[in-house]
């Protein structure tokens, strides 16, 4: 056998045993640390032993989504960075880049998603979605279109939804804080 | 021949000149052949006698390295697979028989190497390489992987890192990494904790290709776009929580039927149950000949660092036979911020009393590490987070704590600041 022994003695760094985090884990203890939450932004660990599972609440102080309260499920599998996190929202909303079964259509949550990026860009991002939707890229159809459309009549949509309203047969959940 | 004689004989599995073509390079040193290599019978002796070595993945490659690795001297290959054989595998996993379809692969392929080259003892194990601890790696000399996954590359490659001891130089177990995609491949040499590993090199893997989910939703064009659509937003939205399981034939054939009728509605064509299959699976055609020229590569790699007989790869082999024929070999750098090789390692004496306060205080003032706002964590509990609020909030009173009652002596813990290219791993050690 070649003696790679030799080569290690000049090596100082890292030449310590390691304890057997993996490399997921130390990675979102890093990105979790280091998120720059802003006062719009909460996070819940419902077991905070598990940091692999979380709630964002996105509580928007500008725009037309201001007021209401919208919480995404956050699910980091070990693959991580490698995968995107799973997000979605987990209340019926009305929002043309999110459906009624609350997937989410993010660029950097699917095709643009890089191990770079990490948990902040991705709050940032689904925070920006509620200050610009995005009628470019829907996946709610009817509220793109509306949009584009008629913009004051978008905005009176948004806000009988975040009310819990019912509009064309769908019953939106009431997201209003206070 | 001469060798159906000495096999009649039954006493000796080995005959005259079995090896003549690989002894003329072990024989004598050539001009180039590092200083410690031991040329003649001490270095027969170990190849084929002493030298253990573990091929992860019986599939593609697997066959193929199984196969190089006996017919080059190899006596004493181990190999684990946690798949069993599909009819698809038997245009090139050449071990394989239609009558094996079903079967582990480990234990297929480690018979079929074993009754085809006398004197060669293939140890199978069909399962996960998680079931195996580090006391099972450290058997071996050697390690070679022909896998399909990243994840089951970023454990591997963890947990050979994690192995090395400073005070135990068999510790450090040479992992060869060979990958292909169609045309492409790779060959790599991992010498954990020396070279660049595994997890240095994440980001330069390649996408899989996703598509943006309002195409999917809205302007499909492509066949995939209907499948994608089926298995990401119908499957969740009529199964709910129902996890789909890509090998149940049944989950296939909804998945299928449903982007059937999706193709049919857009005008689509080209909606099939292979293809279905290949997109849910990420199945990337694989081709036969990418194999034998990675496994090819790897194997000799292997030959060599096992005998010391030529030089090895530094450290990174890349194929690309998409255009004509090119490949390119370089040194991949180590990364500083590799989570699983990178960061610094250090120990710290402290005494039981201290408290978790005092040995942030600490970390913030020693100068050789400069750290802001540390959090820490063992590997069972978080000791303090800087944030989110309510993981600090939680963590807060472990401050007050002593560190007897937190962390165990000779236990680490795992430093994560912004100021730190990744993480610092602190061993404490009580006075």
């Amino acid at each position: 056998m070649i003696k790679i022994w030799s080569m290690k003695k000049n090596e100082d760094a890292a030449a310590k045993r390691r304890p057997k985090t993996s490399a997921a884990q130390i990675r979102v203890q890093k990105d979790l640390t280091e998120l720059e939450l802003s006062s719009t932004m909460k996070t819940h660990f419902p077991d905070p032993t598990d940091l692999l599972n979380f709630t964002l609440t996105i509580t928007p102080d500008e725009g037309m989504y201001k007021g209401g309260a919208f919480v995404f499920s956050v699910n980091i599998n070990t693959n991580y960075p490698h995968e995107p996190p799973k997000v979605k929202c987990t209340q019926t909303i009305y929002h043309p880049n999110v459906d009624l079964e609350g997937n989410v259509c993010l660029n950097i949550l699917r095709e643009d998603w890089k191990p770079v990026l990490n948990l902040n860009s991705v709050l940032v991002g689904l925070q920006y979605l509620f200050l610009e939707p995005n009628a470019d890229d829907p996946l709610n159809k009817d509220a793109a279109e509306e949009l584009r459309k008629n913009r004051e009549q978008f905005i009176q949509n948004v806000k009988t939804s975040m009310r819990g309203g019912n509009m064309r047969g769908v019953q939106y959940d009431k997201v209003i804080v206070q | 021949m001469a060798t159906e004689e000495a096999l009649s004989n039954g006493n000796e599995t080995d005959w005259s000149d079995r090896y003549y073509h690989i002894d003329q390079i072990l024989d004598k040193p050539g001009p180039r052949t590092d200083p410690s290599f031991l040329a003649g019978e001490e270095v027969k002796r170990f190849l084929r006698e002493t030298c253990k070595i573990l091929v992860i993945g019986a599939g593609g490659l697997g066959c193929e390295i199984l196969a190089n690795l006996a017919l080059s001297g190899f006596k004493d290959i181990h190999v684990i697979d946690m798949d069993t054989i599909d009819i698809s595998n038997l245009n090139r996993q050449f071990l394989f028989r239609p009558k094996d379809v079903g079967k582990s692969k480990a234990i297929v392929a480690a018979e079929f190497i074993m009754n085809r080259v006398p004197g060669v003892k293939v140890t199978p194990y069909f399962g996960r390489i998680q079931d195996k601890d580090e006391e099972y790696y450290m058997q071996f000399n050697l390690v070679i992987c022909g896998l399909d996954s990243v994840e089951a590359r970023r454990w591997i490659n963890a947990t050979l890192v994690h192995m090395v001891d400073p005070d135990e130089p068999e510790s450090l177990k040479p992992l060869i990494d060979g990958g292909t995609e169609g045309f492409k491949g790779q060959a790599r040499v991992i010498l954990p904790t020396v070279t660049s590993c595994y997890e240095c090199s994440l980001d330069m893997l390649n996408k899989q290709t996703a598509f943006p989910i309002c195409t999917i939703a809205n302007t499909p064009r492509l066949p995939e776009h209907c499948i994608e659509w089926a298995s990401v937003l119908e499957w969740p939205r009529v199964f709910k929580d129902k996890k789909m399981d890509t090998d149940d034939p049944e989950h296939i054939g909804w998945l299928y039927k449903t982007a059937s009728s999706r193709a049919k509605e857009f005008k689509i064509e080209g909606v099939t149950w292979s293809l279905t299959q290949g997109v849910v699976k990420n199945i990337i055609p694989a081709i036969a000949s990418t194999n034998a020229i990675i496994a090819a590569s790897c194997c000799n790699e292997a030959f060599k660092i096992a005998t010391s007989s030529a030089a090895y790869l530094n450290n990174y082999f890349m194929l690309i036979g998409t255009d004509g024929v090119y490949s390119f070999t370089f040194e991949h750098q180590k990364r500083d911020d590799c989570p699983v090789c990178g960061g610094q390692a250090i120990t710290v004496n402290v005494s039981k009393e201290w408290t978790l306060e005092r040995l942030i205080e600490m970390l913030v003032e020693k100068q050789d590490v400069q750290i802001k706002k540390p959090s820490l964590a063992t590997p069972k509990r978080q000791l303090y987070f800087q944030a989110p609020p309510q993981l600090e909030e939680l963590t807060r009173p472990n401050l007050e704590k002593t560190l007897s009652e937190l962390v165990d002596d000779g236990e680490y813990i795992t430093v994560t600041a912004s100021s730190l290219p990744f993480d610092l791993t602190l061993q404490v050690k009580y006075d």
